[in-house]
């Protein structure tokens, strides 16, 4: 089913008469597998409002993300989010969608300065699970009316509702960016310089460490600076003085260095399976220590404290030694590849505390009280 | 202002209420004598007053479980209270509840420079949050003009903002985590030190709740390391017009100043009269603020200024010494008491989009001869967020319904063009009867649903955010 409008799309869901699987670009297989009729967004697009002088984009939620970012090039741009393209990694193909990456939450190396997707998410339309359109939040900047379901919205994978309409703050695209690049050190020393990094005054806007054995070349560690041409030159002097044996990387070149860690490149082709942990950046090493010869690769963002992590497709995937360890660091470990069998023998998602988990099943029964939206991706 | 009538059942149950909470917290934490109570009445938004049945004041999360166990089990309305320094009646009391203040919950439990954050309990004031993080050049961002009183808990539960949130973000963007007490005692933690949730993004519904979901008793917060400096420019216009568009001009260069603040002449006029800082009288002043190295500053500045001389600007200053940067805020940072001085007024705080600034700032002048009311303007405006401030006289009988009738028109206004009621101080009671024009019903539906998941007695905060009528049905089927 493609409806070619929100009305439509609100009369289909409400007339649903069993499952239904939500679908942007339909370029992620996601999650626990719904078994479903597929509902696509796809006939949702164009940006119904943009003012550049305001920094705001209200986009319907089918547009291709490529379309999103090449508008806002148009008028010098960008989402500040960096969302991931993991077609790639997940050996996908198809057209990724803003409201796909909304439901996702994803956000890419600049999470740890500029904030996450949600953080730029203004405003929201959806259907419930009723098929009531529904809109929270607005296209202003700042706005404390009422609940803030827009934060609910986003990171929910299409659970509670259908995004129809969307509205964010984008960002300039800085006159100059350049990365500071470290060889060969350990997982705890490369860390360690990116906490000096981000723990300086000087505006990091990345900070990832890729592994022994990740890349070629050996261990590297890359801090990001952007900005006026001037600010940039001033900062990579003073930080180069800070973190020793670094060199500059400018341009094209650095650009590249935080494709390959957004889209998780180096995992991709490869074997295995592989998990995305969110930890205090201090514990990433830590766990990968304790983790052992359990997996074959770890990149680090966020400063440390987004860790991919390439682990075993037999068995479990790694689940619950993976998962142990983190519970005891404080955190969360999402299987983000992994074949259909694995996906339906471990859960995908964090399992929740007790608490928790009733205030989620709570939700999702409001919602969606018939249970035809994804039922079961998150659970 | 309608309140729900008090429950006489519970008022009839007051000794047996505080004797429990006595016993299960400690004599000197509940306050039910009525001389003490009144302590309670009322927030900063004085023109509503009700004195609560009594008041807690737990030391500590297991403290806080306690006493809601006990109010939930009892039927008691709860409303949860930081400093009181609301805005919108956010923390106003009805007669048959039990205030719970977290003012005795001071303390920092965890700091944590290489993973930047900081765990505090909620009662800790905002500034001294700052305060505790200060000696190794760190801060806490969102920065409230309230800052030394307000606690942690109110910004949580208002998702409080500040003169820097232009490149800070509010409150919710530096929030990493929570525990939460239900209304009926348990405690949930939510989040952590850790970045986003693996699951539904609770934490985002819980900052911004106004005490309607839970207690907050402890928060992991996001502490940044300081700027090297910081330094003003001021520009005066002719026109407000000619200020918005040069507004705009900077945020289109990809400039990002940490605030972008604005004053209009009626509020020029008086912050001159007040403080003396030299300003120079105009139609529209802008405060614009950088950040970085001297010559970082030193680059942003040039470049806001060129454009700022395409708008022919009356007056420009820059500051060239802290001295000068100190100078510069004075006038903008004593515009509330300078207002105080010559009458009482009245702080509204919508949002509108920026390209509607001209057009917002004409149509209130036009209402504000309509009320025979002065209007001055001193707000956020890079994003938006206006404080247009009413000024009648608290005296005059009739005044204060006729400052609350124009309030509601200028609100409207600004959701009229695109924004909304409240960018940082929250419904509360003072815009709750207002929701209805900017949602439908079956949106302020979603938003009850929320609280239907998390306190399904409907007990926590009772009587805010959401019309009475709207909310009437969830009330009674809770009962
Ligand atoms: C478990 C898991 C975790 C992942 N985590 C990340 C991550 O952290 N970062 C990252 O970059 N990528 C992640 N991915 C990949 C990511 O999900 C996608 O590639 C995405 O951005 C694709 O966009 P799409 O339009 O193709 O969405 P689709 O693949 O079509 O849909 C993605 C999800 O969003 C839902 N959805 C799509 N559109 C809507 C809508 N309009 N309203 C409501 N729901 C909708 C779908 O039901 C589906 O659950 C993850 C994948 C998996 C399997
Ligand atoms: C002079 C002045 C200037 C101001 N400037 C600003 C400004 O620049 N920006 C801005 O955003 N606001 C501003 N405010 C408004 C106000 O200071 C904020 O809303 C502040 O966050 C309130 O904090 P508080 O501790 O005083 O909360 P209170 O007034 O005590 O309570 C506010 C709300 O929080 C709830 N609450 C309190 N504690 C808890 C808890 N532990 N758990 C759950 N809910 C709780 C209450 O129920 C109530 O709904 C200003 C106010 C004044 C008087």
């Amino acid at each position: 089913m493609k409806p070619g409008n929100e009305a439509e799309l609100a009369e289909l869901v409400a007339g649903a008469a069993g499952p239904l699987r939500i679908m942007g670009g339909g370029t992620r297989d996601v999650g626990r597998p719904v078994d479903g009729t597929a509902l696509s967004t796809a006939g949702l697009t164009g940006a119904t409002l943009y003012e550049p002088g305001a920094l705001t984009l209200v986009v319907r939620a089918g547009t291709p993300l490529a379309e999103v970012e090449t508008v806002l090039a148009g008028e010098g741009q960008r989402l500040a989010f960096e969302p991931m393209d993991h077609r790639a990694l997940l050996g996908t193909t198809g057209a990724p969608t803003i409201g796909g990456a909304v439901a996702a939450n994803v956000s890419g190396p600049r999470r740890v300065q500029a904030g996450a997707c949600r953080d730029f998410l203004l405003g929201v339309r959806f259907v419930d699970g009723q098929g009531r359109v529904i809109k929270n939040g607005g296209r202003v900047m700042k706005n404390v009316t009422g609940y803030d379901v827009v934060k609910l919205m986003a990171g929910s994978w299409g659970t509670l509702g259908v995004l129809t309409e969307l509205s964010f703050k984008v960002l300039a695209i800085p006159e100059t960016e350049m990365t500071l690049v470290a060889r060969g050190l350990s997982d705890a020393d490369g860390v360690a310089l990116l906490s000096t990094a981000l723990g300086s005054p000087f505006d990091v806007t990345g900070a990832a460490h890729l592994g022994q054995g990740v890349v070629e070349g050996g261990a590297r560690t890359q801090v990001r600076i952007e900005g006026l041409a001037a600010s940039v030159a001033y900062r990579r002097d003073r930080l180069t003085a800070l973190l020793p044996g670094v060199e500059a990387v400018e341009g094209a070149d650095s650009a590249a260095l935080w494709r390959e860690v957004r889209d998780v490149d180096p995992f991709a082709g490869q074997p295995g399976s592989v998990w995305k942990v969110s930890v205090r950046p201090s514990d990433g090493p830590v766990l990968c220590a304790r983790l052992g010869t359990l997996v074959t690769g770890a990149i680090y963002d966020w400063g440390g404290g987004l860790v991919w992590l390439r682990g075993p497709e037999a068995g479990d995937g790694g689940a619950s030694r993976i998962r142990a360890e983190v519970a005891t660091l404080g955190g969360h470990a999402t299987l983000v590849r992994g074949p259909e069998a694995l996906r339906r023998q471990v859960p995908v998602f964090p399992p929740e505390t007790a608490g928790v988990a009733t205030l989620t099943a709570g939700l999702q029964a409001k919602y969606d009280p018939r249970g035809v939206l994804n039922p079961g991706l998150m659970g | 202002m309608q309140m729900p009538e008090p429950n006489a059942s519970v008022l009839a149950r007051k000794d047996r209420v505080v004797a429990r909470l006595r016993e299960a917290l400690s004599a000197a934490a509940v306050i039910s004598d009525p001389a003490e109570t009144r302590a309670y009445e009322c927030d900063a938004l004085t023109a509503y007053k009700c004195a609560p049945m009594a008041a807690v004041l737990p030391a500590s999360t297991q403290e806080v479980s306690a006493a809601l166990r006990i109010c939930h089990e009892e039927g008691v309305p709860v409303v949860p209270r930081g400093a009181g320094t609301s805005l919108a009646g956010g923390s106003l009391p009805t007669a048959d509840s039990v205030v719970l203040g977290v003012s005795r919950m001071t303390e920092v439990l965890e700091t944590n420079y290489p993973d930047r954050y900081i765990r505090v309990q909620t009662g800790m004031t905002n500034l001294s949050v700052t305060g505790a993080v200060e000696e190794a050049d760190f801060f806490y961002a969102p920065d409230p003009s309230s800052q030394l009183a307000c606690a942690i808990s109110g910004n949580i539960a208002m998702n409080s903002g500040g003169a820097h949130c232009l490149k800070y973000g509010v409150t919710t963007n530096n929030l990493l985590g929570v525990t939460l007490v239900q209304m009926d005692g348990t405690v949930v933690e939510i989040g952590g030190a850790h970045l986003d949730a693996g699951g539904l993004d609770l934490l985002g519904v819980i900052c911004g709740s106004e005490g309607q979901l839970g207690v907050v008793t402890e928060a992991t917060l996001r502490i940044l390391r300081k700027p090297e400096g910081a330094r003003p420019v001021l520009i005066g216009f002719d026109a407000n017009e000619t200020a918005g568009a040069c507004v705009s001009d900077i945020i289109r260069a990809g400039i990002l100043p940490v605030a972008i603040e604005f004053m209009d002449r009626p509020c020029i006029e008086a912050c001159e009269a007040f403080a003396k800082a030299g300003y120079p009288m105009c139609e529209a002043l802008l405060i614009v603020e950088v950040e970085g190295s001297e010559g970082e500053i030193a680059d942003q500045l040039t470049r806001i200024v060129a454009i700022a001389e395409q708008h022919k600007p009356v007056a420009l200053r820059e500051a060239g010494d802290a001295d000068e940067a100190a100078r510069i805020w004075l006038g903008r940072k004593s515009a509330f008491g300078a207002m105080g001085q010559i009458n009482d007024y009245m702080c509204l705080d919508g949002t509108i989009p920026v390209s509607a600034l001209p057009e917002v700032l004409r149509r209130m002048g036009d209402l504000s001869a309509e009320y025979g009311l002065g209007v001055a303007n001193v707000f956020h405006a890079g994003d938006g967020n206006m404080h247009p401030l009413i000024l009648y006289n608290a005296n005059t009988p009739g005044q204060l319904e006729l400052c609350e009738a124009l309030g509601a028109e200028i609100l409207k206004l600004c959701v009229e063009v695109g924004g909304c009621l409240t960018g940082e101080h929250g419904v509360g009671v003072e815009k709750r009867d207002l929701m209805l024009h900017q949602y439908a019903p079956e949106d302020l539906d979603a938003q009850m649903a929320v609280k239907d998941v998390f306190d399904p007695a409907w007990l926590l905060n009772p009587a805010k955010v959401f019309p009475l009528a709207q909310s009437e049905a969830r009330r009674v089927a809770a009962e």
